[in-house]
């Protein structure tokens, strides 16, 4: 005969009536999924944050690159149209314009303040160059740049696009392991409170016995109730959290992580997915615990 | 009903019971007595099957009861009814619904038992206390609703430790008559108790005789009620 979950869970409600509906540890199996659910959809939403993260460092910016030119002023204007004509004819570039001088002193006005004196201050001419896919062959272009225009110096971000990259994989990583000990956790307090709600009512699992109940009886009735309590307790602290990042306050666009905090379209499959988790661990978490105390106590 | 051959029982090192022989014939009516300590919990744990014998044999309703699985110990024990001095009840549960517990944990449907249910609350005259709670009843009531649990499942025999120890003789005079109007109906009955009392006054109501425990050994103490 084949182990049918729902047909356990569901099958004999009247069973439910054997364990009391409250003990001295009735809440915490609720209380304690529900801030796990909690934790864990937090969890999520950063996951999925620091996915765009990624996603934005590894191939939007990996699709753009700046040119930089440093030339005598006689030369600037020449050289700068030679490095557009070069960049404009290469394969793989999507577009090249050049970034004014307004916009470079805007980019600067974090680190050096607003009163900056545009007239005299020496800033390289920077040339915004989009990629396409496939890329342009950088050594080619750099080696056609170094002929066409000297003071050309080609840079696609790799420097520092690559420890930004090394960092929000480690930070996914840590939110995948939070994930993971959230879940491990949950299934330990699982365990516990069966272990306790068993413990507690060993009067009524042994007149139950004395009745003629066997241990499955028995553990149906335990392992449905911890089983609905954690999973009542993870809906509402999933509804919580939802509440939580549904209503965090919006940012731009380049936000950073920051912006990243929020969930559209699918991504709400995800902490729908939390309470149903809970549930099956919390089933089997429980359903194990009572099997093995049933069997230990004779 | 009930056969022993040499049956024995220790906890750790210190045997309480050692070569137990005696046969429990179907609706017969026992005594169980002896001094305190001498076994007699024991040996009722051993005929309603919460404690297996060390050594030698126990037949239940014709089976080793050694030799049954975990399953099958279960539907046995909805043969045997349990009345204990001091009996535990579902304290969430009322009177009613403590006494359908059997039926509950049998998988039976309550809606169809309803008619049984509430003859068995008028039978130990419990009906007006059906809606209330464990904790709300007195001793002598506790013990009728433990007596009323017993036999919900219609059980071959009934096996009541001290069931008068904690009720007056009034009380314990009402459910000794409850025990042998069920004799009456049929069932074996092994009632352990040291209220001599109570034994000599069922004399003339069915026939019963006395099983004497002492030094780990069972005998028949003579007189035949």
């Amino acid at each position: 005969m084949s182990f049918n979950p729902l047909e356990y869970l569901f099958g004999d409600k009247a069973s439910d009536q054997v364990v009391p509906p409250r003990g001295g540890a009735a809440w915490l199996t609720g209380f304690a999924s529900a801030a796990m659910a909690f934790i864990a959809v937090f969890a999520l939403t950063l996951s999925l944050a620091v996915e765009r993260l990624a996603d934005y460092w590894a191939l939007d910016l990996a699709r753009s690159a700046t040119v930089r030119i440093v030339a005598q002023e006689a030369d600037l204007a020449a050289q700068t149209e030679a490095t557009l004509q070069v960049l404009r004819t290469t394969p793989g570039v999507k577009s090249a314009e050049i970034i004014d001088k307004a916009a470079q002193l805007e980019l600067l006005e974090p680190w050096l303040g607003s009163s900056l004196p545009a007239d005299t201050l020496p800033v390289p001419q920077l040339i915004d160059v989009r990629l396409g896919e496939p890329g342009p062959d950088v050594q080619s272009l750099q080696l056609r740049l170094s002929a066409e225009a000297p003071g050309a110096v080609y840079n696609d971000h790799s420097y520092w696009r690559a420890p930004v990259l090394e960092a929000s994989n480690r930070l996914r990583l840590m939110v995948m392991i939070s994930l993971v000990l959230t879940a491990v956790v949950t299934v330990i307090i699982v365990v516990l409170s069966a272990h306790n709600a068993l413990a507690s009512n060993q009067g009524i699992i042994r007149t139950l016995r004395l009745l003629g109940a066997g241990d499955s009886y028995i553990a149906r009735a335990f392992v449905r109730r911890i089983t609905l309590r954690a999973t009542m307790g993870a809906v509402l602290g999933m509804v919580l959290a939802m509440i939580v990042v549904l209503t965090f306050p919006s940012q731009p666009e380049d936000g950073g992580l920051l912006a990243g905090l929020s969930l559209s379209g699918a991504d709400f499959i995800y902490p729908l997915l939390v309470p149903l988790l809970v549930a099956i661990s919390a089933f089997a978490a429980s359903r194990l615990a009572a099997r093995y105390h049933l069997h230990s106590v004779t | 009903m009930i056969s022993l051959k040499n049956a024995g029982f220790s906890y750790g090192s210190r045997a309480i019971l050692e070569n137990v022989t005696q046969e429990l014939a179907a609706g017969s009516f026992h005594f169980l007595t002896g001094p305190s300590g001498a076994g007699k919990t024991t040996l009722l744990k051993m005929c309603y099957l919460s404690l297996m014998p060390d050594s030698g044999k126990l037949e239940i309703f014709g089976q080793d009861v050694t030799a049954l699985s975990r399953e099958q110990i279960t539907q046995m024990r909805r043969r045997v009814g349990v009345v204990h001095q001091d009996c535990q009840f579902l304290n969430h549960l009322t009177v009613r619904q403590n006494i359908a517990l059997p039926l509950l944990v049998a998988g039976k449907n309550i809606e169809d038992n309803m008619d049984n249910l509430e003859d068995l609350l008028s039978w130990v005259e419990m009906d007006h206390r059906a809606d209330a709670f464990p904790e709300e009843i007195s001793g002598g009531e506790r013990q009728r609703l433990a007596l009323a649990r017993a036999v919900i499942m219609d059980p071959d025999m009934i096996v009541a430790d001290e069931p008068t120890g904690n009720v007056d003789w009034e009380m314990g005079q009402r459910l000794l008559s409850l025990l042998v109007e069920l004799n009456k109906m049929g069932k074996t009955i092994l009632l352990a108790t040291h209220d001599l009392n109570l034994i000599r006054s069922i004399k003339g109501q069915v026939p019963a005789s006395v099983l004497r425990l002492k030094d780990g050994q069972l005998n028949l103490a003579g007189a035949r009620l």
